[in-house]
């Protein structure tokens, strides 16, 4: 094995590392470099988070007046159904996973590459794959089932591209479920000596429980696609009661996979919050073995409540009562996350850089979008809130507020690494104050909105739920300012940023070993673990032995 | 309209709205004081702990079993407590009361058709009187559509194939919003209509307008003389057939062994689906009538056959 040292040149300028290691296009486009391949999940998520984003503005303009009068109610049902397949296949899904995940893990456990690197290449090809079906569907004439698909509507009734848009995700999940196997043999097979399970990160902890999920669940989907698909190209029939079906059946399929989903969406952003945490509050991490079991225990749970989607569907009453037990007891691991992070704060010495900001917001926000569940998950209250506003309050503050806060969060805490440049931090700072107050505004009085028992999909509504409506198309414009933000400013960052240097935050975790951007190979000389995850405590001795600067 | 709400709180105009409404405020007000605890430690440790301030940071430990167990703990009585609350109303919603007015719904894309029993039929409104527990059986001609009256603080899907049911008792005259709260296609928004709880007595003269329509059941034997049933299912007939008379809810044995009761969704299912379950003793020889009878009076003739449960034989 090898016994290098740990020790790196910090402070040398890299001169040659992954970003520099050919510049043709040919370089990126059959590149195995997990790095590169990160990057290029990037520019893609991003184009398709404006694509849906471009959708969900649509609707809140639409949405300004009850009776409406932007778009027809027929564009109206193919943009949400656009936005709800774009941002939950081609964004939030693979956001985290793809994109930090892929840059990350590696360079997390001391590893020059995920274990299958072409393997990689081609997640990244059927991913792009399916985004074209969807894209083709979308501009072919849209498709208007939502993205439940539910039966029979999508697979008898609906008129549009409803296959192509189907056979998207159906090649983009095999994109998923190849990454999620790659990583999990990564996790396993290729940490460095030293490096044992309780010394991950907790980044690691999460992608690893989410590549389970990916693997488990997603064929499960490719199946009720299938299926689906069957039903419509040939009559045979599964779904349709007029041919023999149960239209019941598809419910429990889809959400046996998008129940799960849910959690490949949000353990992620709790496994990038658990990151900045230690690292802005100069602490190791509190509880860190809880947040670990908590992590595989939400992710056990998370396929055992599929049911609560089902409470008025006329599924058993017995049976809503099983799943709604789970899905309470499913919010206990998530709390024990909350309360552990608060704690992480007790007695540090806390900073507020940007990627700190997004982690407070997630917090926020996360803890209201998982109580809210508790509303859903009581019997009684959720047939009066089940299809109103208030379910879709409540999953985008899991969603929004929740993965793309993480997913924010992320990338501004580690685009120094990524780029080995440093953005505009006041900028970057009034981003993310202003994606929180533009978030809340938008979605608050939409749990209202469900309250006072407006429906979901709806583009013409009751005059007096137009005060509320109108309230959240001023949160999406102040919403849709600060994603714009980021965008520029990272942007200019590449050309006009500073030199970020190998670890601008004193963040612990061997990614900061290595140089900004990292080497082809991630390391200069292969590296050993020595010590326990976090240990910010050790490092604040170390670094006051030093002449102590804070960034 | 009925405009009495106050905003933000939705009317209450059924008999499960105060239960309902009263587990929600519950809820808010828990999970309002954890998200405020949250955000209050939160902000006093930012404050206190803030790199540079003078707070000791003496003894910080990086675990603690007590803690963690404790706040493992002390959520679970909580929930467990509003699970069993909000169950028991569940199941409460899921009974209707054996005297409830039965009344019939058929959704279709995109509209509501109603069927009383007395025979009156609306459509996208819906005139019930009030303090009087009602119950709909509903069925859809197509996709999934889904009965919302926010006042009542119910909803249920509407299926195809299959009859669902939803009750309530509405507790306060007025007009009340019905929505279709699951997307069924072009003009799922469009697709509602509105409640009217009347007193008793507006109630009895509005069933009583126009042309007194025969009851349902009456309309459901004509259906039944005209597409024949009477030919097999009649005491003095040729071909050996069921008797129908008294078989609502009533325990039917079935050729495989099995014993069924005869509920809406048995008798619906031996019209469409004859060979599905054969009572025990006869032979498969009852033609299907999918496509040949439509929703509406495949209710009436379930009306029919019920009401042959009743002592005398004629008509009801």
């Amino acid at each position: 094995m090898n016994t290098e040292t740990r020790e790196l040149p910090m402070t040398l300028e890299p001169r040659a590392n992954y970003l520099n290691d050919g510049h043709s296009i040919r370089s990126w486009l059959l590149t195995t470099d997990h790095k590169r391949i990160g990057l290029l999940y990037m520019v893609s998520i991003t184009l398709f988070f404006f694509v849906g984003g471009a959708a969900a503005a649509l609707m809140r303009l639409e949405l300004l007046r009850p009776q409406g009068g932007l778009v027809t109610s027929a564009l109206y049902n193919k943009l949400f159904t656009m936005h709800g397949v774009i941002m939950v296949w081609f964004f939030l899904i693979p956001s985290i996973p793809t994109v930090l995940g892929n840059f990350l893990i590696p360079l997390m456990i001391g590893a020059r590459d995920v274990a299958f690197p072409r393997l990689n290449l081609v997640s990244w090809y059927l991913f792009i794959a399916g985004g074209a079906f969807a894209l083709w569907a979308i501009i072919a004439g849209g498709v208007d089932t939502g993205w439940t698909f539910y039966t029979p509507y999508s697979s008898t009734y609906a008129n549009g591209h409803v296959l192509a848009m189907a056979a998207g995700i159906f090649i983009a999940g095999f994109g998923s479920i190849a990454t999620g196997l790659n990583f999990i043999v990564t996790i396993h097979k290729m940490r460095a000596p030293g490096l044992t399970w309780f010394r991950l990160p907790l980044f690691i902890w999460t992608i690893y429980t989410t590549s389970l999920i990916l693997v488990l669940a997603t064929p499960v989907l490719a199946i009720t696609l299938t299926l689906m698909a069957l039903e419509r190209l040939f009559g045979v029939g599964i779904f349709n009661p007029a041919m023999g079906g149960d239209p019941l059946l598809f419910q429990h399929l889809f959400w046996f996979y998008s129940h799960p989903a849910v959690y490949i969406m949000i353990l992620p952003g709790m496994g990038v919050v658990s990151e900045l945490i230690p690292c802005f509050a100069r602490k190791p991490m509190f509880g860190y073995r809880f947040i670990a079991y908590a992590t595989i225990a939400i992710g056990v749970f998370g396929f055992l409540v599929w049911g609560h989607h089902m409470f008025v569907s006329s599924q058993s009453v017995y049976a809503g009562m099983i799943f709604s037990i789970l899905s309470f007891l499913v919010s206990i691991p998530s709390a024990i996350k909350v309360f552990n992070w608060t704690a992480t704060l007790y007695k540090g010495s806390i900073t507020f850089q940007t990627p700190m900001l997004y982690a407070f917001g997630f917090i926020g926000l996360f803890t209201i979008g998982g109580l809210t569940g508790l509303f859903l998950a009581a019997l009684a209250v959720d047939v009066h809130l089940h299809d109103t506003y208030f379910v879709i309050a409540h999953f985008h503050y899991i969603m929004v507020g929740g993965a793309v806060m993480g997913y924010l969060g992320g990338l501004h805490f580690w685009w120094p690494k990524i780029t080995g440049r440093l953005y505009c931090e006041w900028l970057a700072k009034l981003a993310a104050v202003t994606i929180f107050a533009g978030f809340n505004l938008t979605f608050f009085p939409q749990f209202i909105l469900g309250f006072m028992g407006m429906p979901r999909r709806y583009p013409v509504y009751a005059p007096e739920f137009q005060v509320l409506n109108v309230l959240s198309t001023a949160g999406a414009s102040i919403l849709a300012i600060g994603y714009a933000l980021p965008l520029a400013y990272l942007l200019c960052s590449l050309r006009y940023g500073k030199p970020a240097g190998a670890n601008p935050w004193k963040a612990t975790g061997l990614e900061w070993k290595t140089s900004s951007p990292p080497p082809r190979d991630n390391f200069a000389n292969a590296p050993v673990v020595t010590e326990e995850p976090y240990n910010y405590d050790a490092q604040a001795a170390e670094l006051s032995l030093e002449e102590n600067s804070h960034a | 309209m009925n405009n009495s709400s106050s905003f933000p709180f939705p009317e209450q105009a059924s008999n499960l709205a105060p239960g309902v409404d009263w587990i929600f405020y519950t809820l808010t007000a828990i999970c309002g004081a954890m998200t405020l605890l949250v955000v209050a430690l939160i902000t006093l440790f930012c404050i206190r702990y803030r790199q540079g301030s003078r707070a000791s940071r003496a003894n910080a430990n990086p675990r603690s079993l007590p803690w963690e167990v404790g706040w493992t703990l002390l959520p679970l009585p909580i929930f467990l407590a509003i699970f069993f609350w909000a169950a028991k109303t569940y199941f409460r919603m899921s009974r209707p009361p054996k005297d409830a007015m039965e009344i019939n719904v058929v959704a279709k894309q995109w509209m509501w058709k109603i069927q009383h029993s007395e025979g009156r039929r609306e459509i996208n409104e819906l005139h019930i009187p009030v303090g009087r527990a009602a119950k709909l059986v509903m069925i859809s001609q197509d996709v999934i559509h889904d009965f919302y009256v926010p006042a009542f603080r119910t909803k249920q899907d509407v299926l195809p194939g299959r009859y669902t049911t939803e009750w309530f008792t509405p507790t306060k005259p007025g007009k009340y919003h019905l929505f279709c709260a699951q997307y069924c296609g072009l003009d799922h928004a469009i697709m509602g209509g509105w409640i009217y709880v009347m007193m008793p007595a507006d109630y009895a003269q509005w069933l009583a307008q126009g042309q007194p329509p025969d009851s349902l059941a009456a309309q459901g034997q004509r259906v039944f003389y005209t597409l024949g049933c009477s030919g097999c299912h009649a005491a003095n007939s040729k071909i050996r057939a069921p008797l129908l008379d008294g078989i609502y809810g009533k325990p039917v044995p079935l050729s495989d062994g099995t014993i069924v009761t005869a509920d809406d969704q048995y008798l619906r299912d031996s019209i469409l689906l004859p060979n599905k379950q054969i009572a025990a003793g006869y032979e498969p020889v009852m033609p299907t009538f999918q496509n040949r009878i439509s929703e509406e009076d495949l209710t009436a003739v379930i009306a029919y056959l019920k009401s042959l449960g009743s002592v005398e034989r004629n008509d009801p």
